[in-house]
């Protein structure tokens, strides 16, 4: 036996008694059903060790409550804290964001010489690509760590609802404002405050070019995709007619960055309103009164607003087309027409509350019977965030950037997706045959070893040792019960411990 | 091969009983690419109506001047209607002059007015009869494989699109990001076995030996290249990847391009939309040259977007969305260098809903007349792709 393979066969060694170790630390937590794994699955970011040990602890009831009904003083762990705090323009607003990025902007355009012009643009455009890095590894750690998991879903499913694209404009140095304050803030809450909120924000207003909308310069991109994708759904029963006038309707709502109020009319000067960087500006609103899906509507100034987003909101259409979509990612891409319908009486009952809607979902028999009926294919970023929560469990990564990395690849990227669509919920979007391929080679990534995610994101930064445990005690106790014959026999064909996370992290159960 | 020849050598296809039922045999060097445009390209300003007063008193800001041969920001005439902009020069100028390019005005889909591009695209890349329910699980494309023997489809995306969802799994791949596969022999032999009784079996069978394929490909393109020559980048890279995987394995596929969403700056001669048709043209001459001419002779390459724009621009120097598209056929052996379909004088009455182009020339019909003279498909065969439509014969092949 040469050199190379003995120093081999004593790390398989070590692997093995490692293995052992794991089985025999076994505790009492076989009583964990198939079934509880498919649910931490379905409401969560992953299953991972502590996940299950706390639902097995706790029972699946109030497991559930914890979920719908999270605690206000569930903390994020203190190291996820301090990265977070460590970010630049963190506690800032968008309106101080914007005028200190515009002023950057400006002085680089002011250079003379023409190589230290474009060296000036550079550093301003990675300045801007730095926010909108940082602003994606808020999302990813709170994915990871936090509590609170299905509100950290439905911030995932809200921001994808309401989609904004960080290459348009100044979008990347707002797109964390976005999520922090205008999604997260009402993703479980009531959604008529979750549609105002993206429609006060300059990243929706921007993004949709109603920033442009104004009486004279109609814009009717964003009037459109509110009715199509935010609220009523396409084929819903609306009009060209109608977009045309919740156009009008929107006409001066807009951004502003000057410190001093436009210049108005004296008898428009208290029409004005700015919150932030919000402006609405009357001197570009179209007073004439309006025809919106069947309403009259006066007249009069930012109040048209208020009332077409509460005629939006009571539209049956909005129940149905809100309750389809949550229902198709949370239960099945094809989903009960029974359950779609009793969400959707909730929606209308409760005026739009949105975790009276998840809680009807949750309790109701057909989300039981999907779990027996076996999990859902993950999209990609499940797929992703998933694997970094078994292979690491609460131990917090220092580095998120090859997680940003591989959602871009998958392309499922954190604000990456150009059109207000968002990225598609069904499985078909995410296992062809390029998906799957692309999958493999992550999960060769992950399995393999730290990847970079220890490794802190600065200069000279040393690696600190990090390997993904994923054959752990939950493995033994539970989860090996869920694989299949095929599965097993592969992972017992594992040549080292590198090589059986990659097959684990590759096989079929997986990606479910 | 001349036109003449291809045309025969496509018309002569005998078709064959296999079964019961029969299957065309096309000729197994015809190739089919469809590019799709998403986000609705504003039409009019690229195949530009020059002879029509109303298109620049409709467009202040955004009309492309009149053909003018000294200057660079004229159109190019295409005949005496209409011209062609001016960032398609070095590009799709030369294949009009070479008759490897037809464009047909007022093309689109006249029953979907929902102006929604999501929707539109699905309906077209499904193709299936509008109203009815929809089935999610066959689009046109997938339908056109089934009925042809000897056919290698592939989506050149990142994710599989509804045109080639079907029965069979057709396979994908990003072509722009292909690089030295990690997971190796050994590992794809046990994932595969993993897989075995899965439902997703041939996604991941495909999937392992399409990656095999295009890497050979691009790493000999890799070695190939680098003589100092700027290297493409973008969709230009991305066709010209196509052109050689399209030349050597793979006769049906399916690629598409986005940002033509243009509410607002599209500008005109120059600007964004100009930047977008840039590196188009440059993809599709990038194709042609990467294809080489024997088999460009046998390509055939549809441009297609989901609606057009309204004619007219918007308040914000850009265009909203409208309905009526134009077309392009491009392929070495077409009959080209004409602008084909039923047409319309471009004027105010002429607009629909006073508003946008007309659609005269369904986009299932004039496929459903290309997939015939190509593959020598038999009635009943383009009814199971696109029920219950009448195929046009614009005679472009």
């Amino acid at each position: 036996m040469d050199k190379l393979e003995r120093s081999i066969q004593v790390r398989l060694c070590g692997w093995m008694t490692a293995l052992a170790m794991f089985a025999a630390s076994s505790v009492d937590a076989a009583e964990l059903k198939t079934t509880d794994f498919t649910l931490i699955d379905r409401l969560t970011w992953g299953v991972t060790p502590s996940s299950a040990e706390h639902l097995k602890a706790v029972g699946v009831d109030r497991w559930i409550e914890e979920q719908l009904h999270p605690q206000a003083t569930l903390a994020l762990p203190p190291l996820v804290q301090s990265q977070i705090e460590g970010m630049p323009d963190v506690h800032k607003f968008p309106f101080d964001i914007a005028v200190s990025f515009d002023q950057q902007a400006k002085s680089a355009n002011q250079v003379a010489d023409p190589d230290q012009k474009r060296a000036a643009q550079q550093v301003f455009q990675q300045a801007m690509n730095d926010r909108a890095r940082q602003a994606a590894a808020r999302t990813i750690l709170r994915a990871l760590y936090g509590p609170d998991q299905l509100r950290e879903r439905m911030v995932w499913f809200w921001f994808n609802h309401f989609n904004v694209h960080q290459y348009k404009g100044n979008i990347r140095i707002l797109v964390g404002d976005y999520e922090d304050r205008a999604i997260r803030s009402y993703a479980m809450g009531r959604f008529r405050d979750l549609l105002s909120a993206t429609l006060h924000h300059p990243a929706m207003l921007r993004y949709l070019d109603n920033a442009d909308n104004a009486v004279g310069h109609i814009n009717e991109n964003y009037a459109r995709e509110i009715m199509e994708l935010h609220t009523m759904g396409v084929g819903s029963g609306y009009t060209q007619a109608d977009v045309e006038q919740l156009a009008r309707i929107l006409t001066g709502v807009g951004i502003d960055l000057q410190q001093e109020d436009p210049k108005l009319k004296p008898e428009l000067q208290n029409q004005l309103v700015r919150e932030g960087a919000f402006e609405f500006n009357p001197a570009r609103h179209d007073f004439g009164d309006k025809l919106f899906l069947g309403h009259a509507i006066k007249g009069r100034g930012f109040a048209e607003v208020d009332e077409a987003l509460d005629i939006l909101c009571r539209q049956p259409a909005t129940a149905t087309h809100l309750s389809q979509k949550l229902a198709t990612y949370f239960v099945s891409d094809t989903p009960p027409a029974a359950l779609v319908q009793r969400m959707a009486q909730t929606f209308q009952r409760t005026d739009g509350d949105i975790t009276a809607v998840l809680s009807t979902m949750v309790h109701s028999p057909e989300f039981a019977a999907s779990l027996k009926g076996g999990a859902k294919f993950k999209d990609a970023v499940q797929y992703v965030m998933s694997a970094v929560r078994m292979a690491y469990d609460d131990k917090v990564i220092l580095n998120t950037t090859p997680i940003q990395n591989w959602l871009n690849r998958l392309s499922e990227g954190l604000f990456n997706h150009q059109t207000p669509d968002g990225y598609p919920l069904t499985s078909a979007t995410w296992n062809s045959p390029g998906q799957m391929m692309v999958r493999f080679e992550i999960a060769r990534q992950i399995g393999s070893g730290s990847a970079g995610l220890f490794k802190p994101d600065v200069p000279n930064a040393t690696e600190q040792p990090a390997f993904p445990l994923i054959q752990n005690a939950l493995f033994f106790e539970s989860l090996r019960q869920t694989l299949s014959t095929p599965t097993l026999a592969a992972l017992d064909q594992a040549v080292s411990p590198q090589d059986w996370n990659t097959l684990f992290l590759s096989s079929p159960e997986f990606m479910h | 091969m001349n036109r003449r020849e291809l045309i025969r050598a496509f018309a002569a296809l005998a078709p064959m009983m296999v079964a019961g039922r029969v299957w065309a045999v096309p000729s197994t060097d015809a190739r089919l690419l469809v590019v799709f445009l998403r986000g609705a390209y504003d039409a009019a300003n690229v195949v530009v109506p020059v002879s029509s007063e109303f298109y620049y008193a409709s467009r202040p800001t955004l009309a492309i001047a009149k053909p003018d041969v000294g200057k660079p920001n004229a159109a190019l005439a295409l005949n005496s209607d209409w011209a062609l902009h001016p960032a398609l020069r070095d590009s799709i100028y030369p294949m009009w002059e070479k008759r490897e390019i037809a464009f047909i005005p007022f093309a689109g889909i006249a029953d979907d007015l929902s102006r929604s591009h999501f929707e539109t695209q699905d309906t077209i890349e499904l193709g299936q009869a509008v109203g009815g329910s929809r089935d999610y699980r066959s689009g046109f494309m997938s339908r056109l494989s089934a009925e042809l023997t000897r056919v290698k489809p592939i989506a050149f995306t990142d994710q599989l699109p509804l045109t080639f969802r079907g029965k069979a799994q057709i396979p994908n791949i990003g072509i722009n990001a292909v690089g030295k596969p990690g997971v190796d022999d050994r590992q794809v032999r046990l994932i595969k076995q993993m897989y075995q009784h899965s439902d997703l079996a041939s996604s991941v069978e495909e999937g392992f030996k399409v990656r095999d394929d295009v890497y050979r490909s691009v790493s000999e393109e890799i070695n190939a290249a680098n003589r100092g020559a700027v290297s493409p980048h973008g969709f230009e890279l991305a066709a010209r990847r196509i052109g050689r995987l399209m030349r050597e394995q793979y006769n049906l596929g399916f690629v598409d391009v986005g940002g033509w969403d243009t509410h607002v700056n599209e500008g005109a001669a120059t600007g964004y939309l100009a930047d977008r048709l840039g590196e188009l043209g440059r993809a599709l001459a990038g194709f042609a040259e990467e294809i080489g001419p024997p088999a460009w002779r046998d390509t055939v390459i549809v441009t297609i977007s989901e609606f057009g724009r309204t004619f007219r621009e918007n308040g914000d120097h850009g265009t909203d969305h409208g309905h009526g598209s134009v077309y392009w056929v491009l392929g070495g052996g077409i009959n080209g260098g004409r602008i084909l379909g039923e047409q319309v004088k471009v004027e105010q009455t002429a607009l629909f809903q006073n508003r946008d182009y007309p659609v005269k020339t369904d986009y299932r019909s004039l496929f459903a007349g290309l997939f015939q003279r190509m593959y020598g498909l038999q009635p009943a065969s383009v009814e199971r792709i696109f029920a219950s439509t009448r195929p046009t014969d614009l005679g472009i092949i």
